[in-house]
């Protein structure tokens, strides 16, 4: 700017003159601006005041929300999983309400009104506006509805609200796959649109009713309402209709689910059945588990807190969330490992003296039977479930080399599931403990993990994803329960593509031969440690047994099943896809403290099996 | 400076005593009057927003007084030294966006703030003066109008702080930060060519976004937006109800705490950007005359500011700021009164709350700073 010559100077007058121009048209353009503001002003003020005088003298043009109807949800078969059924719900209209305390009061005569309730509707009254009705409590019975409406006339502002409300026909039976809806909390409240949950209560807590909550849900419609000075309605001026949610059909067979869950007995455990072809979910099972209904409904803290603090713990969602040693489960797929990386000869039988030692240490590793298995090759390591042939396996593979081979199976990874919260399992490797322990990888370790014990964990829900893998050489999907969405005119439906993931990479077939030859001997072969599931089996299959130690048995220590308690016995475990020529469903069955996988697992899976392939129609 | 030599302002020994002492304070009295009612009424009518809490008003009046505070600090530097910092203040902005952004990726969200353990502040409000200064520092290097090379990096400079504060997302803010860097291309002359061109460009482009390249969701909230009645449980109802609130008011007002439509809770966000509503609906068409004479007269001494600056910085900067306060007074004013969509704009002086005061009033500061300075580089 300094630098300024001749030329610049005569630049700058015309500078300046751009400038007033500018300016002036900018001071013309603002002139107008007023005037257009004045204008509105005029209009609103001047013209229209009588108008919106009346209307905030009478402000009692309200909108109201209309809440949308939720979508149902339903089996493979159309069998009802969730319903809306009508229930009334007892709303305060805080405009309305000279003294609270009074109505409390007046109230109580009438019917049962906890302490809790009250401070509720306090919390939400600070949310809504004066004119909106306030809940004060929900699912009134038949009676109470009577009571409050032969009183109704002397309680202002006090009003019975009919609206539908989540009913689960079937209870228990699937409660872990559909989960519930509850009462929106404060934390919700927040976090959601409050426009479109303007007249909803409730929300999808777990399950598939949190995990398509948005499908579910639907849009919310509104009504301008004209009051009277007591609120009642006495004119709709306009209605906007919700958009109903739209139903789910999920790929749950209901009659699958319910022949698994009685099979369980009183034993606690996990099953899921699985379609090797697309990655559906036929059952979906964790017992014990708990009354859906009991949460649609509110349930008090007392009811609550016992569910809670069962030591059953019918709360928690076994197949999706526990995780489980694999135990010998993870034989077969050590054994591809071993094929697949050529560190086996499946020919070459090692000799099994009942335990195995590394150089420098003299600590025995015992095989579960205590006088050996003597020579054994790959196929009667599987079918025996011989241990020390697999501690020299895993030892030869390394440990990272096992964990890179299993992880192309997605043990260690959320399979992906359309349900929150799963839990990811555990597939160790050196990298891991050094990170998460801080200290090295022990040799020893890799022979425990070469059995499916130590770190090593793996969810209900991967067993029967790596067990269809296992069935389908190599191809995989997502799990997936929701089969089809259809609209809530029930006209048009949208069935779900399923979702395939990276298959794995084992190069030659004959490898998964051998080990899937191995997996049908298990059940085939008399000496096979799941014979007992041969007996009058009208199809083939290919299965594992496994057992998950709860507690570490010191070495040369003796293990008795019937003089440790309950609670410390072993988990059996059993996986399982057939038919073996073109596999049609894989299962992984867990049945904690159930001692061995054979004898304990195995019959839950058969019949399961028995349900879905002897079925005269397949769906 | 060699713009001495300009007649027109060789007038420094009419000055008489009185305005010498303001002149050394570097006071713009008429500026500051204006502000000072504005800011006095802005008081009195939170008061009745805000149901008569007293706490509120203190509160906003502490506020004001370190807004103006920062009003006279910044009065106190030479259009000089403001120049020469003006593409420092804006390389420091545009680094504190760039972390905040990173820091908002971290934390998951919207976050707007940076926390500098003791202070914390939203660096786009740095970004509202520090946009247009730097446009003004940069197109002032060349001569007028700007040759389409300037215009073009003038349109880089202006478009990465609009986008970075956008991505926040916080589209109130980039929104006037881009109608104050228009201003000063504006103001300096930019083609009108030109400007219809990027109108036309706009057009045409509007339509092609529209069906391809909006989801769903997006074309119903800006629908929502440009037409709030199609939410009636949301935007529509505050709209319905400020303009309820207005037209209740008429030509004299309720009366000061008279106020039905915000006493009695049916006016939504009544203390912040909907005190206009309040203010209205209380004293009427008259008080509302009054109000806007009060704005338009220090748009007008800004106006009159920029005019009378000696050099093209001081004039683009003092121009943009002084329209921008205007768009603000006009955005606030049409967005209650249902002329214009609803966006979280401020009505200055008058809404409750935020750092945007303290921005608003260095503005100003910048403003007594171009004219108090200008009779003592003269002479």
């Amino acid at each position: 700017m300094a630098k300024l010559n001749g030329l610049a100077l005569k630049d700058h007058i015309r500078e300046y003159h751009i400038f007033t121009q500018r300016l002036v048209i900018a001071a013309v353009i603002t002139g107008l601006l007023v005037v257009t503001l004045v204008a509105r002003m005029v209009y609103l003020q001047l013209i229209n005041q009588d108008h919106f005088a009346t209307l905030s003298e009478n402000n009692r043009v309200n909108i109201l929300p209309i809440p949308p109807i939720r979508g149902l949800i339903y089996d493979r078969n159309g069998i009802l999983l969730a319903q809306n059924l009508p229930s009334f719900s007892l709303e305060l209209i805080p405009e309305h309400i000279d003294d609270f305390d009074w109505t409390i009061e007046e109230l109580r005569k009438l019917i049962p009104l906890t302490d809790e309730d009250v401070a509720r509707y306090h919390k939400y009254r600070r949310k809504k506006r004066r004119f909106e009705g306030v809940t004060l409590r929900y699912r009134l019975t038949d009676e109470e509805v009577s009571r409050i409406a032969v009183n109704q006339y002397r309680l202002p502002g006090v009003e019975i609200r009919a609206e539908l409300a989540r009913q689960y026909p079937l209870g228990k039976l699937a409660v872990h796959a559909v989960g519930y809806v509850s009462r929106i909390n404060e934390d919700e409240l927040r976090k959601l649109d409050a426009s479109d949950y303007a007249g909803t209560s409730f929300i999808g807590k777990v399950g598939v009713e949190q995990y398509y909550e948005d499908i579910l849900h639907g849009t919310v419609g509104y009504q301008q309402v004209e009051t009277n000075a007591a609120g009642r309605i006495l004119n709709v001026l306009e209605r906007t209709l919700p958009v109903p949610g739209k139903n789910l059909y999920l790929n749950l067979d209901m009659q699958l689910q319910s022949v698994a869950k009685k099979a369980f007995g009183d034993n606690n455990g996990a099953l899921v059945a699985l379609d090797p072809n697309n990655g559906a979910v036929l059952a979906f099972v964790s017992v014990p588990s708990f009354d859906p209904n009991l949460f649609a409904n509110g349930l008090d803290s007392k009811t609550y807190k016992q569910l809670r603090d069962s030591p059953d713990r019918p709360l928690f969602n076994r197949a999706l969330r526990g995780q489980y040693p694999p135990g010998s489960t993870i034989k077969p797929f050590i054994g591809l490992a071993g094929l697949e990386l050529g560190v086996v000869n499946p020919a070459k039988p090692l000799n099994c003296p009942g335990w195995y030692t590394l150089k420098n240490d003299p600590r025995r590793y015992r095989d579960w039977k205590k006088q050996g298995h003597g020579e054994t090759d790959l196929t009667k390591a599987i079918v025996q479930s011989c241990d020390v042939y697999f501690y020299d396996l895993s030892l030869n593979l390394g440990i990272d080399r096992m964990h890179q081979f299993l992880s192309n199976f997605g043990l260690g990874q959320r399979t992906g599931i359309d349900l929150n919260g799963e839990a990811a399992g555990l597939l160790p490797s050196s990298e891991w403990k050094r990170r998460a322990r801080g200290t090295v990888w022990y040799p020893g370790e890799t022979l425990i993990a070469g059995i499916g014990q130590g770190f090593m964990l793996a969810t209900p829900l991967q067993l029967a994803s790596i067990t269809a893998t296992m069935g389908e050489y190599g191809r995989r999907f997502r799990p997936q329960l929701l089969y089809a969405i259809q609209d809530a005119d029930e006209k048009n439906h949208q069935v779900l593509k399923p979702q395939s993931n990276t298959p794995v990479p084992v190069v030659r077939k004959s490898d998964w031969q051998t080990v899937i030859e191995a997996m049908q001997s298990v059940i085939s072969s008399p000496r096979g440690t799941a014979h007992r599931l041969s007996y009058n089996l009208p199809f083939t299959a290919a299965g594992k047994t496994g057992t998950a130690q709860v507690f570490g048995i010191k070495q040369d220590e003796e293990y008795d099943e019937k003089e440790v308690s309950k609670k410390l016995r072993d988990h059996a475990l059993f996986i399982v896809f057939a038919p073996v020529e073109a596999p049609r469903i894989a299962i992984a069955v867990i049945v904690e403290n159930g001692g061995h996988g054979g004898s304990v697992a195995g019959p839950i899976a058969r019949k399961v099996l028995d349900a879905y392939l002897l079925k005269a129609t397949p769906p | 400076m060699s713009l001495s030599s300009q007649p027109e302002f060789a007038d420094a020994t009419r000055i008489s005593a009185g305005r010498r002492i303001l002149q050394r304070l570097h006071i713009d009295l008429p500026l500051l009057v204006g502000l000072l009612l504005l800011a006095a009424a802005g008081l009195f009518i939170l008061y009745s927003a805000g149901d008569e809490n007293l706490d509120l008003v203190i509160r906003q009046g502490l506020r004001l007084a370190l807004a103006f505070a920062v009003m006279f600090v910044i009065a106190q530097l030479s259009p000089s030294t403001i120049q020469f910092w003006s593409p420092w203040l804006f390389g420091i902005g545009l680094l504190m966006l760039v972390a905040v952004l990173i820091g908002g990726e971290i934390g998951k969200g919207a976050q707007r703030w940076l926390d500098l353990g003791v202070l914390r502040f939203q660096p786009s409000e740095i970004m509202k003066l520090a946009v247009p200064m730097m446009l003004a520092w940069y197109l002032a290097e060349a001569p007028l109008p700007p040759n389409r090379v300037r215009i073009f990096i003038a349109a880089v400079i202006l478009l990465i702080p609009t986008l970075l504060i956008a991505k926040q997302p916080d589209l109130g803010t980039a929104l006037l930060i881009a109608s104050a860097s228009i201003f000063v291309l504006w103001l300096a002359g930019l083609g009108f060519r030109l400007i219809a061109t990027v109108f036309t460009l706009f057009a045409a482009v509007t339509p092609v976004v529209w069906i391809y390249l909006l989801h769903d969701y997006q074309r119903r909230r800006v629908l929502t937006f440009l037409n709030p009645d199609i939410d009636p449980l949301g935007a529509g109802y505050h709209i319905r109800q400020s303009k309820i609130a207005i037209g209740s008011g008429g030509m004299y007002g309720k009366g000061w705490l008279n106020g039905t439509q915000s006493h009695l809770d049916f006016l939504p966000e009544r203390s912040t950007d909907f005190i206009f509503a309040v203010f209205s609906e209380e004293f009427g068409f008259l008080g509302l005359l009054i109000l806007l004479g009060l704005y338009l007269f220090v748009v007008w001494r800004g106006l009159y500011i920029s005019a009378q600056a000696q050099d093209t910085f001081c004039r683009l900067l003092a121009g943009s700021i002084t329209l921008t306060f205007f768009v603000y007074i006009f955005v606030n004013m049409g967005m209650v009164s249902g002329l214009l969509p609803v966006v979280g704009v401020p009505l200055p002086l008058l809404s409750y709350g935020g750092t945007s005061i303290v921005t608003l009033l260095a503005g100003f500061g910048i403003l007594m700073s171009i004219q108090t300075h200008r009779k003592l580089i003269s002479t």
